[in-house]
């Protein structure tokens, strides 16, 4: 019995190791840097008379292997002493993330401004903002007073989209 | 005599003063929001600076992170939560001795002190930075390779996460700066086909990025943080008693924050821990530490500050950055067309004293807004974020789309943001990626030039006694941090 327990503590003690934190992270950041090492095998080569020092893509070579070798120390490291992370990210988290997702496709599609009102109004909201005069500042007022601002202050000219035509049309 | 004229000269220019005016105010906001803070901040504002001339560029950015390293020291007494990581020891006693009624006390102490900090660092950075550059009129690409080896090595010290995470973080920096045409032969490097890379990554992009976006993700996950506020009447200037206690804590504490802030990557975080830690150290009343300590809140303000001076020797003298800010700093002159190093002591003396004399003026200044307005400043962290970010967001969109009027540079940010929020939380610091940036042409480009000098010999290296030395400070930069962490779990 003593022994059972004993293999399925050991097992509890495997398990975590491969599903833990430290390792999804590193193995990510790993399979990454493998990636972008097999890309620099693709850089083009200079002929040696041109060839000043090393070739171009010996640099990126030698960082990509060193980011891989201390990630894995990284990751040993973490077997020791397990990483603490705080807790499960919060839905606030997700609807930021996706605001930003929603912002860069209205930004190119249909406006740029438009994009940045509905991020605001979006984040506001799911941050708890119910007041309807601070969803109208956030999402209305200050991106007219950050446009008015760069557009005549600084010159700058904003990607066209259907608000933004009207003013400059 | 002639240097000191210079650096008073942003005193007789309505413009510079202006600058500085706003500067400080904006910098004294940024470090009063918890989140912000003057690298953020600075960040934020590194687009809006392409409009001024470069002196007053900077001038505003130097501003912003003398009046933002203090303005943490308001919300770390008043709310207990520092509102810059280098306020974080200020909390131990700030807010203790607000906690008992004395919350102007507090405040006084931590304005004096942050100012005679300040002050005194400056006059280092004036003695020191010139020095310094002299030294590097012996620099040749070798010792300037080594140089960059040892600047990025420092960052396995800095304060915040792992060293060795540092490394990993520092590194990718680097790769960062290796993307786009290859500077000596032209070739195509991590560009997937997209021409706008070919230039390359723009700092700005990544710097905005890392700092603000990935703090409102950051933000996003602490909704249901809750301040206790402490009332405020008014800032009080310490008593005699309080001044006989603190005067050597004071000076002692702007030492070794000067000294720090000169490290390379080192800052004001670590400056004012261990400020601190020796203000207990030396005390005569240590029991009284974290109970309310004038001593504590001395030790802490004073260090703090006094690395801002300290981190701009080696930012300015040699172009390695010694905190995050003079890293964002450092981008600020890049950007500007601004190469730091001994040349710019020799060819831009005005410019340069320029600088000095403006940090000593925001020490002025931010002593005077912090005295008469710091109740009014404490009351900015009313602001809630569910408001704020959006703005944030906003502006750094604006920012950095201004730049070159593309949206890839927008998106670039967008990525660095998330990439910035995730390394966060696993504990890599961002810091080092900026500093990595920053170095990564410096450390390819002088090491290949190196090689083209040295024949493609490796070993020349060892030939170069400046290039040794800062090879074998490197390895004791890499070592040292690793003994002390097995020290401590000892």
């Amino acid at each position: 019995m003593n022994d059972v327990q004993k293999t399925k503590g050991a097992n509890k003690k495997i398990l975590p190791l491969f599903f833990s934190v430290a390792f999804k992270v590193i193995f990510i950041i790993v399979v990454i840097s493998s990636i972008l090492l097999y890309l620099t095998f693709t850089f083009e080569e200079v002929p040696p008379i041109l060839n000043r020092g090393i070739q171009p893509a010996t640099f990126p070579k030698a960082l990509l292997i060193l980011i891989i070798v201390l990630s894995l120390v990284v990751y040993f490291l973490s077997i020791k002493k397990p990483w603490q992370i705080d807790k499960n990210l919060p839905n606030a988290f997700y609807i930021t993330l996706a605001s930003f997702v929603i912002f860069s496709v209205v930004g190119i599609i249909l406006d740029f401004f438009l994009g940045i009102s509905i991020l605001s109004i979006l984040v506001s909201y799911f941050w708890g903002e119910r007041r309807i005069f601070y969803l109208f500042l956030v999402a209305i007022i200050f991106p007219t007073i950050v446009f008015i601002f760069f557009e005549t202050i600084l010159g700058l000219r904003f990607p066209g989209g259907i608000i933004t035509n009207l003013y400059y049309n | 005599m002639e240097n000191l004229t210079l650096m008073l000269a942003p005193l007789l220019s309505s413009k510079l003063m202006i600058v500085l005016v706003f500067g400080t105010l904006f910098g004294l906001i940024l470090g009063v929001l918890p989140g912000l803070g003057p690298t953020t901040g600075g960040a934020l504002i590194l687009p809006f600076t392409m409009t001024l001339d470069p002196l007053s560029a900077i001038v505003l950015l130097t501003a912003i992170y003398c009046a933002g390293t203090y303005g943490g020291a308001i919300t770390a007494v008043l709310i207990n939560t520092p509102g810059t990581p280098a306020a974080a020891a200020t909390c131990l006693d700030g807010y203790p001795l607000a906690q008992k009624g004395e919350a102007g006390r507090a405040l006084g102490m931590a304005t004096v002190s942050s100012t005679i900090g300040g002050i005194f660092s400056v006059i280092v950075l004036v003695f020191f930075a010139p020095l310094l550059a002299q030294l590097a009129y012996e620099f040749g690409q070798p010792e300037y390779f080594a140089l960059a080896i040892f600047g990025l090595t420092m960052l396995a010290s800095i304060g915040e996460g792992s060293p060795i995470k540092n490394l990993i973080a520092g590194a990718f920096g680097i790769l960062i700066s290796t993307i786009g045409k290859d500077f000596m032969t032209s070739i195509d490097r991590f560009t997937f086909g997209i021409n706008e890379l070919s230039e390359g990554i723009g700092f700005i992009p990544v710097v905005v990025g890392l700092f603000a976006i990935s703090e409102m993700l950051t933000q996003s996950t602490l909704l249901d943080q809750i301040f206790k506020r402490v009332a405020l009447k008014a800032v009080k200037l310490p008593s005699i008693s309080d001044y006989k206690k603190t005067w050597i804590t004071i000076l002692r504490s702007s030492g070794i924050g000067s000294f720090i802030g000169v490290l390379p990557a080192e800052g004001g975080t670590v400056a004012s821990l261990i400020g601190y830690s020796e203000a207990k150290r030396w005390s005569k009343n240590p029991e009284e530490f974290g109970k309310g300590s004038v001593e504590g809140i001395a030790g802490a303000e004073a260090a703090n500050n006094a690395a801002t001076g300290g981190a701009m020797v080696p930012t300015l003298a040699l172009g390695i950055p010694g905190s995050a800010t003079t890293a964002v700093i450092l981008t600020g002159l890049i950007i500007h067309g601004v190469r730091p190093g001994p040349d710019l002591f020799r060819e831009q003396p005005d410019f340069l004293y320029g600088i000095f004399g403006s940090m000593l003026i925001a020490n002025v200044l931010f002593f005077i807004f912090g005295f008469f307005g710091a109740k009014i400043f404490a009351r900015i962290t009313l602001v809630p974020n569910k408001l704020l970010w959006p703005m944030i967001f906003a502006v750094s969109v604006c920012g950095t789309y201004s730049l070159s009027q593309s949206m890839l540079d927008v998106w670039i940010m967008l990525f660095f943001g998330v990439i910035g929020f995730f390394m966060r939380r696993y504990g890599f610091s961002v810091v080092p990626v900026i500093i990595g940036l920053i170095l990564g042409e410096l450390v390819e480009g002088t090491l290949r030039q190196s090689l083209v000098i040295f024949e493609g010999n490796w070993l020349e290296f060892l030939t170069r006694p400046i290039a040794v030395t800062f090879f074998i400070l490197s390895l004791i930069a890499l070592i040292f941090p690793l003994l002390r962490k097995k020290k401590s779990n000892e």
